[in-house]
């Protein structure tokens, strides 16, 4: 009964999108006033419909329901709870219920509380997040219903895929579907704008909190699959520019841009165009990325052609949303003049420069990830990786942090580079001593080395522009800005250092023999056998010591899952200010020696604290932003008050 | 030369976010094929199946004593692709197909081999796909063209911004 409820609860969710959509519709016409009146109040049941759709899913995993298909091919009774809940979403079928469940709530949202906007604009832009949910909701119900029954009821289910029961993956694809949703509301507004011809900094405003809530998602889901690549694959790499990890880089590239596009117009009211454009752009990356991942494409190319009918659909609606959003966007966009003007030497010409080369990285990543698929298809199978996506993306990467760097100290509409040139000096001083003084005492390759040179430089920097001005009663977006710099600049040194001097070690060790792998003696106590819930494992007891330190033991594991059998390798890891010792335990060699795979990696969490200083000062701005405007709706409310009074 | 080298790459990770690199299931194993070409993938599938019982090769897992040619290799394998692998290279997998291609990679840079030339051999027994750094060839050339066109169009963007406005 569960299942059909839950069914039900999804039919129904997908008819009040209908009504949302003809509802704004008519509210465009002249006569459409009374039906526009059930938008809002659809867009708020749709998302109460979905929601208990999805609660009962996780319900179904909950109980290990094995009459249903969805659970029985994807849950184990043997599982830890919350990796019965993550079951819930750790695969399509429910993956796409939380992404569709999300996207209502998000709708729900802003038909509650938004009301700056015209009401044209608002319904318009209601409509196409219903007219984008109803491609989902028909996916969902019409090839991938995530509730059906199978019979006969097997005895057990198949279980999760092992490298998936980890915390930080089940909370991975939560994280990042909540920044393809936001830019996808991202998208409606664009749209909704573009429709009535509302394009204006009022929009912008509106329209900025989710950018900014999307694009830290977005950050923290990149560095939290990124993490745990790092830690669950076991091979010590970070980023691999994987298909998968381009999918979610490619939205993050639209939406970093798309955020500084938005805040020029909010504040300037400049670069129109260019910010409905890379609003169409940064959701038309986040279900490309979803395609990519979800169509079967990236496994095979001819896997994808002989079961084509989920990816066909996903084609089909990112040909209809994108299509449809780039003819409108033809349409309208020479009734949209481009705004005011400015000089190239200012805030925002800097912002421009930033937004092109953004916009231009995000054309490598597409480009070398599609490329692939693209020469497959003729039969002719090539590889591009990280030797083609560091060098060309590098191009565009290294000048856009020297712009980065400068960019912030400039002034609104007009600078004069007198102004700027002791700052610029000194900046530019820390760039060249840093990149010389790495030179000469490591001698580094190029690219790490002028990593950690405009590191260095994005580091002073970002915090440059709070000079000289009362740090307490700075806006909170100012120092979300300065600490977001400054994450880039953190991140930047650990991939550098990381690159750079990285100490890899392979062993066949006997128990009681000692390792040396950089400034760490690795010394093996012991191997045993060791058991889990769903696994088994032999487990190896080190003792680590940093420079002739205290030791400290870890222990990595080689583990087998029973269902669905596979082997992972646990890998343990002892963490320092300074980095990180990576160790895993591999095969039993000849002699009674172990495969041991050790590496010492400088700096290496600096990428994902640098990941986390990003996201934390989007936050900062994002909260900036929000108690601003909601100082300003309360101090309307009152003036409004008292001018009632007054006329009374 | 090991046996294993000539495992055709159709034989993949099944798994879709799979780099764990452990042997993988045939890819062909759920597929319905006609009983001759399943013979055939039987044949071809037999070799995966002794090879896993192999000891792994000698410098599979065991670095070369000079570090700097170490580290030539290390390099050189981050760009080689496992075969067997989902979007993993060798020098990341445990796949005894990645162990094999390792052996090789370490064996010939000590026997004085220049890591382009081993690249190329490579290249030469499984294709480009094998090598992570695409070649400029007829068939990847707007790889390499596309970026400058690129580096241009986002110049005269900039360029363009900076005549209206100035």
């Amino acid at each position: 009964m569960i299942a059909e409820f839950g069914l039900a609860a999804l039919w129904l969710a997908a008819a009040l999108a209908v009504l949302q959509l003809v509802g704004a519709a008519l509210a465009q016409t002249a006569g459409g006033k009374v039906l526009a009146q059930v938008v809002r109040p659809a867009a708020v049941v749709q998302a109460l419909l979905c929601t208990i759709a999805f609660v009962m899913l996780l319900w179904l995993f909950v109980r290990t329901d094995l009459s249903v298909l969805l659970v029985a091919s994807n849950s184990h009774s043997a599982k830890p709870l919350i990796f019965k809940l993550a079951g819930a979403w750790g695969n399509h079928e429910g993956s796409m219920l939380l992404w569709i469940t999300v996207m209502a709530l998000a709708g729900a949202l802003i038909a509650l509380i938004e009301y700056r906007l015209p009401e044209k604009t608002m319904h318009a832009t209601l409509g196409a997040q219903a007219f984008v949910g109803l491609g989902f909701y028909a996916f969902l119900l019409f090839s991938s219903n995530p509730f059906e029954r199978i019979s006969p009821v097997p005895p057990e289910g198949m279980g999760l895929n092992p490298l998936l029961q980890d915390i930080g993956l089940a909370l991975h694809p939560p994280t990042l579907y909540a920044g393809y949703v936001g830019l996808s509301v991202a998208f409606s507004f664009a749209v909704g704008a573009l429709l009535t011809r509302q394009v204006t900094p009022e929009f912008a405003k509106v329209m900025r909190p989710w950018v900014l809530g999307a694009w830290i998602f977005l950050t923290l889901g990149i560095t939290a699959g990124s993490y745990w690549a790092y830690y669950e694959l076991g091979w010590g790499g970070w980023w691999f520019w994987d298909p998968v990890e381009n999918a979610s880089l490619m939205p993050w590239l639209a939406a970093t841009a798309l955020l500084h596009s938005a805040s020029v117009l909010a504040s300037r009211d400049a670069l129109r165009t260019w910010t409905i454009m890379l609003g169409v752009v940064a959701f038309s990356m986040s279900m490309l990325g979803t395609f990519l991942v979800r169509s079967g494409i990236l496994t095979s190319v001819h896997a994808f052609a002989v079961d084509p009918e989920r990816g066909s659909f996903i084609l089909a609606l990112l040909a209809l949303y994108i299509g449809g959003a780039l003819v409108l966007f033809a349409m309208r966009a020479n009734t949209i003049s481009e705004g005011k003007r400015f000089s190239l030497l200012s805030r925002e010409g800097a912002l421009v420069v930033n937004n092109v080369a953004l916009s231009a990285i995000l054309g490598i990543v597409l480009l070398g990830t599609l490329y692939p698929l693209l020469t497959e298809a003729f039969d002719v199978r090539v590889s591009v990786g990280p030797p083609y996506f560091n060098p060309v993306s590098a191009i565009f990467f290294l000048p856009m942090l020297v712009v980065l760097a400068v960019g912030p100290l400039l002034r609104w509409r007009h600078d004069r580079f007198a102004r700027v040139r002791l700052p610029v000096i000194i900046i530019a001083a820390v760039g060249i001593a840093v990149l010389l003084g790495v030179w000469l005492i490591a001698g580094i390759a190029l690219l790490p080395l002028l990593g950690m040179a405009l590191a260095a430089t994005v580091a002073v920097a970002s915090f440059l522009p709070l000079r000289g001005r009362a740090l307490r009663r700075l806006p909170i977006a100012v120092w979300g800005m300065a600490v977001a710099h400054f994450g880039v600049a953190v991140a930047l040194f650990g991939m550098a250092a990381d690159s750079a001097f990285t100490i890899e070690k392979l062993s066949a060790a006997r128990v009681g023999e000692t390792t040396v792998v950089g400034p760490w003696q690795v010394r093996l106590d012991r191997v045993e056998p060791v058991a889990g819930p769903n696994w088994t494992a032999l487990e190896a007891a080190m003792t680590a010591s940093y420079d002739g330190g205290e030791g400290q033991v870890i222990r990595p594991q080689s583990r087998s899952f029973w269902s669905p059998q596979q082997q992972t390798s646990e890998s343990a890891l002892l963490t320092r200010w300074n980095g990180q010792l990576y160790a895993v335990l591999g095969q039993a060699a000849e002699n009674g020696r172990w495969q041991l795979h050790l590496w010492w990696k400088p700096f290496v969490t600096w990428i994902w604290f640098g990941g986390l200083l990003i996201a934390l000062g989007g936050l900062l701005s994002l909260i900036g932003r929000v108690s601003v405007d909601v100082r300003r709706r309360s101090a309307t409310t009152r003036i409004e008050a008292r001018h009632a009074e007054a006329t009374r | 030369m090991s046996p294993s080298l000539v495992v055709p790459d159709l034989i993949r990770d099944r798994w879709p976010l799979g780099r764990s690199g452990r042997p993988a299931v045939p890819a062909f194993a759920g597929t319905t094929l006609l009983a001759g070409i399943a013979l055939l993938m039987a044949l071809l599938a037999a070799p995966v199946a002794a090879q896993d019982s192999l000891p792994p090769a000698p410098y599979a897992y065991q670095q070369l004593d000079d570090p700097k040619l170490e580290a030539q290799a290390q390099a050189l394998m981050q760009t080689l692709r496992c075969l067997k692998c989902q979007s993993q290279s060798i020098a990341d997998s445990d796949a005894p197909m990645a162990g094999d291609m390792r052996h090789q990679v370490r064996s010939r840079l000590m026997a004085g081999d220049r890591p382009e030339e081993i690249r190329d051999w490579l290249i030469d027994r499984y294709g480009d796909y094998v090598s992570y750094e695409p070649r400029v060839t007829s068939a990847t050339w707007p790889l390499f063209a596309l970026p400058l066109v690129l580096f241009v169009v986002a110049l005269l963007v900039v360029a363009r911004r900076l005549r209206k406005r100035a």
